[in-house]
């Protein structure tokens, strides 16, 4: 079942003397429950890819559905709402609020939905966390967290209002192998539990070998 | 809104020394816009006290009646009028004297009858006007009472209350007897059994005071009045109590603003420069909450690209920011007015000033006022940061 398409998607910066077209008519599926890898060079446009398809940026041009929504006539505050109840982010950086616990960073896609921190939405963070191997964390500030703690509790809020695709940009990125390896291993295991679409771009081969697919990002095209 | 609340002073203790500085800056602006208040207004208050509120706030008197000049000159014409002192001109007030009383404006009402005449003992002479006041009243319009520095302020007939300069320039003290003479040239002997200091030279050198019925004797006048002073409770009613007054007895009167008007003009100058010092308060409050707010955005700028990538709409962004201004209005205003409250406790009350303190009335210093300008300060210096900061790229702000 296909979760979102995107089809013949463009995307320039600058104006005309500067202008970098990044994506050249790019078209990409992703069926439901996929656990995919995007790779490519650098600056090849994984992480504008990945934004478009997060909503936090319009394309120049080209379609964007998803769960049969056109999204690029959406409003900002339709977009905004849409992002919260059904997209994921696990960013390279700057990923939590520093001045919050690890729980209320888990929790907050939940409390903006709900307008305030629900003690159902509590019991169901702190239990993400502790999948997460964080049970120690709980009420941890997240600025005292290590790196590769930090970015579980990301995937941990990525989860938290069971958004049907989730989008990680180099979430391992500055994680040592073994940590970069135990983030994969749970969003791994989440995607075969929950069924819950992943599409991670990475640099590292090793990390894109445990997604089922691979998909090459090159000459603003994909290939796989 | 209560989830943006809780963002909001998250954000205002996670950063404790930076929100107490800015707290403690609000507070000072407040503090100084309490204390204006209190000043200006305790000044006003202490002018009004020993100004206005010490005179007779509407007046009836005759106007001086011309002298007809009966044979007309040639060329200049030097012309001498010996003070009227219009005998005739209120020869009916009596009537109507119950009648002011009766007004529900009126706090006193002094019938007077007034002079000019001269003062004598042995070789020395002064130059007086001589005001009648009716036993029981003397203090009706002037607090004669409360500026007695010798004797006391009870008027009977066959004494006198002198000034202190007065008594001074003629040598007189408590008990001693003086010769005064009429501008109608009628003579009596007075015993000088007060003295009163009010300060300002002119009255305490010009003015002599006795009771009505002396002042009946000396200026020949068995009945009627020369002039009536009321006093208002509400001195700025004046005008209004005037035309009543004029309407009702056909009597002429005058309010004490056709004289106070400077007094007035003064008051109000210093009233304008207190709303301009309370205006830069205002200012530097504002200010400084919306550099502080603007400051705060840009240090959050990646946070607010993570709450919009969460799904945080820009309406909760503008609140997150909007409610941090509004609680550092709010402790601010509260912190300023409870210091400005405390900071003007040992000051005298207003009933207490004496001249050479600062007469600052801790009831005027509008702590409702500030807080809530404040308040209200606070949350509009803060909602064009807070716009600007839930319209930043998201993308940009997480810096990816
Ligand atoms: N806001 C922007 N304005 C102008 N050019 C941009 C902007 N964002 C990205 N680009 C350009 O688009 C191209 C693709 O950038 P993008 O970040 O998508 O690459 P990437 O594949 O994620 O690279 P990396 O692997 O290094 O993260 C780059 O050449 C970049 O300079
Ligand atoms: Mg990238």
């Amino acid at each position: 079942m296909t979760l979102l398409t995107v089809a013949n998607l463009v995307k320039t910066f600058g104006s005309e003397q500067t202008e970098t077209r990044v994506l050249r008519g790019l078209d990409l599926t992703l069926e439901k429950g996929q656990m995919a890898a995007l790779l490519g060079p650098s600056g090849s446009g994984k992480s504008t890819l990945l934004t478009i398809l997060g909503t936090l940026m319009q394309p120049t041009s080209g379609q964007h559905t998803m769960l049969g929504v056109d999204l690029t006539r959406a409003s900002d505050a339709d977009l905004t709402q849409f992002r919260n109840q059904h997209i994921g982010f696990v960013f390279q950086f700057h990923n939590l609020l520093p001045d919050f616990t690890a729980l209320e960073n888990v929790i907050f896609p939940t409390a903006i939905r709900d307008g305030r921190e629900t003690a159902k939405a509590r019991a169901c963070g702190a239990e993400l966390l502790i999948r997460m191997g964080l049970g120690e964390r709980v009420h941890f500030p997240a600025a005292n967290l290590s790196g590769g703690q930090k970015q579980r509790v990301a995937v941990a809020r990525a989860l938290m209002n069971a958004p049907e695709l989730v989008l990680a940009d180099e979430p391992t990125g500055n994680l040592d192998r073994a940590s970069a390896l135990q983030v994969m291993d749970l969003i791994g295991q989440i995607n075969r539990d929950e069924g819950t679409t992943f599409l991670i771009s990475t640099h590292d081969e090793k990390i894109a070998s445990t997604c089922k697919r691979q998909i090459v990002v090159a000459d603003g095209k994909v290939s796989g | 809104m209560l989830y943006a609340f809780k963002i909001a002073s998250r954000y205002l203790t996670a950063s404790k020394a930076q929100t107490a500085l800015l707290v403690l800056g609000v507070a000072v602006g407040v503090f100084i816009f309490i204390f204006m208040s209190a000043l200006i207004g305790g000044l006003a208050e202490f002018i009004m006290a020993r100004t206005a509120g010490d005179i007779s706030h509407v007046t009836l008197q005759a106007e001086p009646v011309d002298p007809v000049l009966l044979h007309s000159f040639t060329g200049t014409t030097l012309l001498v009028q010996e003070p009227s002192t219009q005998k005739d001109a209120l020869r009916d007030a009596t009537n109507f004297l119950s009648l002011i009383t009766d007004l529900p404006q009126v706090k006193a009402v002094s019938p007077q009858i007034a002079g000019s005449g001269v003062l004598r003992r042995g070789t020395k002479v002064a130059q007086v006007s001589i005001i009648g006041l009716e036993p029981g009243q003397e203090s009706a319009i002037l607090d004669l009472a409360g500026y007695m520095v010798g004797g006391d302020v009870q008027l009977r007939s066959g004494v006198v209350l002198l000034g202190k300069q007065l008594a001074e320039d003629l040598g007189l003290t408590l008990g001693q007897s003086v010769q005064v003479q009429s501008a109608n040239g009628i003579d009596a002997a007075l015993s000088v059994t007060g003295i009163y200091q009010i300060g300002a030279g002119g009255l305490d050198r010009r003015s002599i005071y006795v009771s009505l019925s002396t002042a009946r004797t000396l200026f020949a006048m068995p009945q009627g009045l020369t002039r009536i002073e009321v006093k208002l409770f509400d001195l700025y009613a004046a005008d209004a109590v005037t035309a009543h007054i004029t309407a009702l007895t056909g009597l002429p009167a005058k309010s004490w603003t056709e004289d106070g008007a400077q007094l007035l003009e003064a008051l109000s100058a210093q009233a304008q420069t207190g709303y301009f010092l309370k205006t830069f308060a205002m200012i530097t409050i504002i200010i400084g909450v919306a550099s502080s707010i603007l400051l705060s955005t840009y240090r959050r700028r990646p946070e607010i690209g993570i709450m919009r990538a969460m799904g945080a709409s820009r309406r909760f962004v503008v609140l997150v920011f909007v409610l941090q201004g509004a609680l550092i209005g709010l402790l601010g205003g509260l912190c300023g007015a409870a210091v400005g409250y405390l900071a003007l406790l040992p000051f005298p009350t207003r009933d207490a000033f004496r001249s050479g303190t600062l007469p600052i009335d801790i009831t005027q210093g509008s702590y409702g006022l500030a807080i809530a300008l404040t308040f209200i300060g606070a949350v509009a210096a803060s909602i064009l940061p807070a716009r600007a900061a839930a319209r930043v790229d998201p993308v940009t702000a997480i810096g990816q």
